[in-house]
């Protein structure tokens, strides 16, 4: 019942677009008000896909296993938390919840642009149902989530207990929130170049937008981070999975865009830049879309192999390419200022030149990431990207990245002079100082390592520096700086510091090494309402005698029936403690793995500290006031 | 006249994208690590295609000889295309193959079978894809080489010519 009232209502919501657009056209050619009715369908539209997700939402409760997509991913002995939020943790429901962040944002964005002209609003809603339309087709030809299956099964297929945690039941909304907030910014940007409107008012109205979104793509892939470290037991945060980097991608990009979106608010020069940067944000989320979805790509997150949704995003993501293409090339009109020259010192050529290390990185990541599917389609060789080209290829360009990071915020505007040299010079001693003495004490043989952490000090203490000095002026600037220099110290003490442990012990047995002891007391057996576990007491002593239990757990779950290997972590405020235990077939040995990974709590906490700078920056009224 | 020429030449460059993000669609999951396959097959228990009998994974591979395990469905479109290479790999002596029958309409199985003839020396039938789920199977169709209770190779997606040669190979090393 429920999933049948969703699906008319999704199929009536195809209707509400084409006369939103028919009225959009019709108001765009003559127009003093806006139409009401153009606000009166966007919210219908909202409401028909609200009931009909509702109608998912009630449907996967009711465990109602003739709707095809609650039969493949949902179970009875599912607990309701993990019911409600595998709406979302498959192909149809996702989708079904980016269709639903897309009409709520085109209704946000009626109301949060009254103050701008009516012929760029009419314009940006009338692309946005452009993408909005396309969704819309997408989700009722290809991946329907109300599809009828008879005779009607008693049971479901269950939820891939991988995705049964609570940090991924709402990455999937929060990064959509993000990638869909990108959407506005597309059509907004697109309008506003057709109406040549690029301009400081409208910079200042859509930073809150790039803001938002903002805010939540970093927040999402936070979570996605903390799932991976958490749940799937392989003891990093960060793989370079193919999925991984396309969530990176529109991230970078949308980083560079706020920067040059403040640039253009306060100088009105940078304005290619915005517009390019705001195109290829939502280029490249769908571009993720695309490739997580075809299954072009084999990766932790490919849920569905159908050809024919892949080709159908590839071609709407195209048709948005050349749209974009087209609309920038007819209509984009340099502005007059654009021929600006830019003084060496100023806070616009930082700005200039770390955007250029962004585009670096962004490059650097959609090579990684496509070039493989270029490879075996011309040569029909296979290869596989691996952290190291990254982390090779990224790595030593942090170091000037860092620099004009730290540096660029203390310049002014236009035109500056280095003031407080003695600080700057101070500091930058100390950062050298201090990265000596850690390199000596932990051996660091490598020069790249050391320069980086001398740089990220630096970073470190002129944000530091900044907060007691300058106080509340510029406080979310600084906070985000502040956040990325401890990120960057975190990881790499992180990867230079953390130390493992491989071992086959069974019950009863302890091994030692230099620094460790690991005793393996017991196996003990519990049941669970749909999985059965077995949890293994160890206790950990090392060289200084101190002694720390760990439970890692194996869980069987009963449908589907798959085995996973939860972690143990034990989280400090310097270092997690980190086991992993798993069965050796057909003996009675497990596999033990315990590792010391330090800092982990502080990379969690830096990516924090930078959202909160971007949560600061969108309460303030007006940059650098 | 500069920007016909740089708007013409980006359109060109996105559309070569394209084409060759289309041409990757037609041979999806293409990233396959190159791990060493000297696992163990999994132990399982399933029921045989065409009775309600159910057999164990050590009465299929006895262990001197090689074993192709071939997951397959009435529905899926390339098993259709990698079906004649099956039917070539019938005819080596010392490769049996086993066919598991993946989430499938029994009816439909047996009716693209007698279509198409059968290649497959075994055949079981996995209802709900939980055993193809222990052998790590990504999608339809897969196929395992096994000598000895270990895998040997694993394909992902259809057989082809090339494929279906090393496979020969490998059986009369």
């Amino acid at each position: 019942m429920a999933s049948l009232i969703g699906f008319y209502s999704l199929s009536f919501g195809v209707f509400t677009s084409l006369i939103i657009t028919f009225f959009s056209v019709k108001n765009f050619k003559s127009s003093k008000i806006i139409d009401n009715r153009i606000l009166y369908f966007s919210f219908l539209q909202f409401f028909l896909v609200l009931i009909s997700f509702l109608g998912l939402v009630i449907s996967f409760i009711n465990s109602d296993f003739s709707n095809e997509t609650v039969f493949n991913n949902s179970h009875t002995t599912k607990p309701l938390f993990y019911k409600i939020t595998g709406t979302w943790g498959n192909h149809e429901g996702s989708l079904l919840l980016w269709l639903l962040v897309l009409t709520l944002f085109a209704v946000i964005f009626i109301f949060k642009s009254k103050r701008q002209p009516i012929r760029y609003r009419i314009l940006t809603l009338l692309f946005q149902q452009i993408i909005i339309f396309g969704f819309f087709i997408f989700v009722l030809k290809t991946s329907s989530p109300f599809n009828y299956i008879y005779p009607i099964p008693n049971e479901g297929l269950g939820l891939n207990p991988i995705l049964q945690d609570p940090a991924l039941a709402i990455h999937p909304p929060i990064l959509y929130l993000g990638y869909v907030g990108s959407s506005i910014i597309f059509s907004s940007t697109l309008s506003a170049v057709v109406l040549n409107y690029i301009s400081k008012e409208w910079a200042a109205h859509i930073k809150i937008w790039v803001l938002i979104s903002w805010i939540f793509l970093t927040l999402g892939i936070l979570l996605g981070s903390i799932w991976a470290y958490y749940e799937l037991g392989w003891g990093g945060f960060w793989f370079w999975d193919p999925v991984e980097n396309v969530s990176l991608m529109p991230w970078l990009a949308l980083t560079t865009l706020i920067h040059c979106i403040l640039v253009l608010e306060k100088r009105s020069i940078l304005n290619s830049w915005v517009v390019i940067l705001s195109i290829s944000t939502f280029t490249l989320s769908m571009c993720g879309t695309f490739l997580v979805r075809s299954g072009i790509l084999n990766s932790v997150h490919t849920f569905a192999n159908d050809p024919e949704r892949g080709l159908f995003i590839l071609i709407f993501l195209f048709s948005l390419i050349f749209l974009s293409i087209f609309i920038f090339f007819f209509f984009y009109k340099k502005n007059s200022k654009e021929n600006y020259t830019l003084f060496f010192l100023s806070k616009e050529t930082s700005i200039v030149i770390n955007n250029w290390f962004m585009m670096y990185f962004l490059s650097v990541i959609l090579i990684g990431t496509i070039y493989p599917i270029f490879l075996e389609v011309i040569s029909s060789e296979r290869i596989s990207v691996g952290p190291p080209f990254y982390n090779k290829l990224i790595a030593p360009f942090l170091i000037p990245f860092l620099f004009f990071m730290a540096i660029g915020p203390q310049l002014k505007w236009i035109k500056s002079d280095i003031e407080n040299k003695i600080y700057l010079i101070l500091l930058f001693i100390i950062s050298i100082l201090l990265s000596l003495i850690i390199a000596r004490n932990l051996n660091l043989e490598f020069l790249l390592n050391t320069l980086i952490i001398v740089f990220s000090f630096y970073l470190f203490f002129i944000t530091l520096r900044n907060f007691l000095t300058k106080k509340y002026k510029n406080l979310s600037q600084n906070l985000a700086h502040f956040g990325f220099s401890l990120l960057i110290l975190s990881i790499i003490f992180n990867n230079i510091l953390a130390t493992e442990i491989i071992t086959n012990l069974k019950v009863g047995e302890t091994f030692e090494s230099k620094k460790y002891k690991i005793n393996f007391e017991t196996l003990s057996k519990k049941n669970n309402q749909n999985y059965q576990s077995f949890v293994g007491k160890l206790i950990i002593e090392n060289s200084e005698g101190l002694t720390e239990v760990m439970n890692p757990e194996l869980r069987i779950y009963n449908q589907p029936n798959i085995s996973t290997s939860e972690a143990d972590i034990k989280t400090g405020l310097f270092a997690d403690k980190f086991m992993t235990m798993n069965i050796v077939q057909n003996q009675e040995y497990f596999n033990i793995r315990y590792q010391n990974k330090p800092f982990m709590i502080w990379i969690w906490f830096s990516v924090l500290l930078i959202t909160t700078g971007g949560l600061i920056s969108l309460f303030k009224k007006k940059y650098e006031n | 006249m500069r920007i016909k020429f740089l708007s013409t030449l980006i359109s060109l460059l996105f559309l070569i994208f394209f084409l060759v993000l289309f041409k990757g669609l037609k041979n999806p999951n293409i990233y396959t690590p190159s791990i060493i396959y000297e696992k163990k097959i999994p132990n399982f228990r399933s029921q045989l295609f065409d009775s309600t009998a159910e057999i164990n994974s050590d009465e299929i591979f006895i262990d001197d000889k090689f074993y192709l395990l071939n997951i397959w469905s009435s529905w899926c479109v390339p098993c259709r295309y990698e079906h004649e290479f099956l039917i070539n790999l019938k005819k080596e002596q010392n490769l049996k193959i086993v066919g598991l029958n993946y989430k499938d309409n029994i009816d439909n199985a047996k009716n693209y079978l007698e279509e198409l003839s059968n290649p497959y020396d075994i055949l079981i039938s996995d209802k709900n894809g939980l055993i193809a789920i222990e052998w790590g199977a990504y999608g339809v169709p897969e196929t395992f080489l096994i000598h000895e209770k270990k895998i040997l190779k694993k394909i992902i997606g259809p057989i082809s010519y090339d494929l279906m040669n090393e496979i020969i190979e490998l059986t009369n090393l």
